[in-house]
């Protein structure tokens, strides 16, 4: 258990660094910089003109479709880890569950290959 | 030792702090920016408790996937917010009423909860040290096998999410000019090009 975690310090070590590091970058530039800020350096600066409107355009919604298929065969390949680092131990019941599993996530996959859901047009 | 648990006190403070701005921030996008910041708190802390491979889990499809649906969500509603904020006043009421009536729920569940003899035994004794084995392991041993049933009906729900969101969001376009490679192919000239033979001075 601490072995495990031990391998994890280095990450957390980093982790540290880089919260650390942002930190000061961005305080140190409060800190050290003269600021003297009138009302045209703090204007919006978009080539010269002021924004239009909100930035925030609507999405077409086949994006969320395509979000949508991804993580389910994200947790497809996420099933399949555990499965195969076991399959010395879990027996032929444990090969044809996953192989009913996937064959399920198949029937669901031809579905949406011949509604033409993968085709963006 | 200590840095185990300073660590935990980091990562679950960071959490719920981030649990709380989700809730609270004004634009929803910052709202799905902090819950991807609370995933990857849980994470940390899934990591802390011996299991890794749920951490990289957690990571890959909650924030891979999940939290990019989440914000495709939100970009996809078009919805001014700072309208959708007016009524507030109006449906505090409303909103307090359902608040207390889960605080109340919550008080009854926790006052008569009581933990049935041996349930602890019986949830620790086949769960193997983690210095044995590996979560993922742990894991592979009992969810394809133990739980077979649950992981087929895993299965189910995935198909069900697909068919449900092609059927709610697929329609065919009508005005969109597509290759087809195989009526490409299947041209042939005689279908396409004549040779006329015409005179001169003639019509065809």
């Amino acid at each position: 258990m601490t072995e495990m975690l031990r391998e994890y310090l280095p990450i957390l070590i980093f982790l540290g660094l880089a919260v650390g590091l942002s930190g000061v970058i961005v305080l140190a530039s409060y800190i050290l910089a003269r600021q003297k800020p009138d009302s045209e350096k703090v204007s919006a600066y978009e080539c010269g003109f002021d924004a239009f409107d909100d930035s925030r355009g609507q999405f077409d919604v086949r994006f969320y479709l395509v979000a949508i298929l991804f993580i389910i065969f994200d947790l497809e390949v996420a099933f399949l880890f555990p499965w195969a680092i076991t399959l010395g131990h879990i027996g032929m019941f444990g090969f044809w569950s996953m192989v009913v599993f996937l064959g399920i996530l198949t029937i669901g996959f031809v579905y949406e290959w011949r509604k033409g859901a993968l085709e963006w047009e | 030792m200590i840095i185990q648990a300073l660590a935990f006190y980091l990562f679950a403070a960071v959490a719920i702090a981030s649990g709380v701005m989700v809730v609270s921030a004004r634009n929803p996008v910052h709202s799905v920016l902090f819950l991807i910041l609370a995933f990857f708190n849980a994470a940390a802390l899934f990591v802390l408790m011996g299991a890794e491979f749920l951490a990289m889990v957690l990571v890959i499809v909650y924030v891979g996937a999940v939290a990019v649906l989440f914000l495709f969500v939100v970009m996809m509603l078009d919805i001014n917010f700072v309208a959708l904020r007016q009524g507030f006043q109006q449906y505090l009421p409303i909103g307090a009423l359902i608040g207390l009536v889960l605080v109340a729920e919550l008080v009854l569940v926790f006052g008569a909860w009581v933990v049935a003899p041996g349930a602890e035994l019986a949830a620790t004794d086949r769960i193997p040290a983690p210095d044995q084995i590996s979560n993922a392991h742990a894991i592979g041993l009992v969810l394809y096998t133990k739980y077979a049933y649950l992981f087929q009906v895993a299965g189910l729900i995935l198909l069900v999410a697909m068919i449900g969101a092609i059927v709610l969001t697929h329609r065919q376009r009508d005005n969109v000019k597509k290759q087809r490679i195989s009526t490409q192919l299947g041209r042939r000239r005689e279908d396409s090009v004549e040779v006329v033979k015409v005179r001169s001075g003639e019509g065809i």
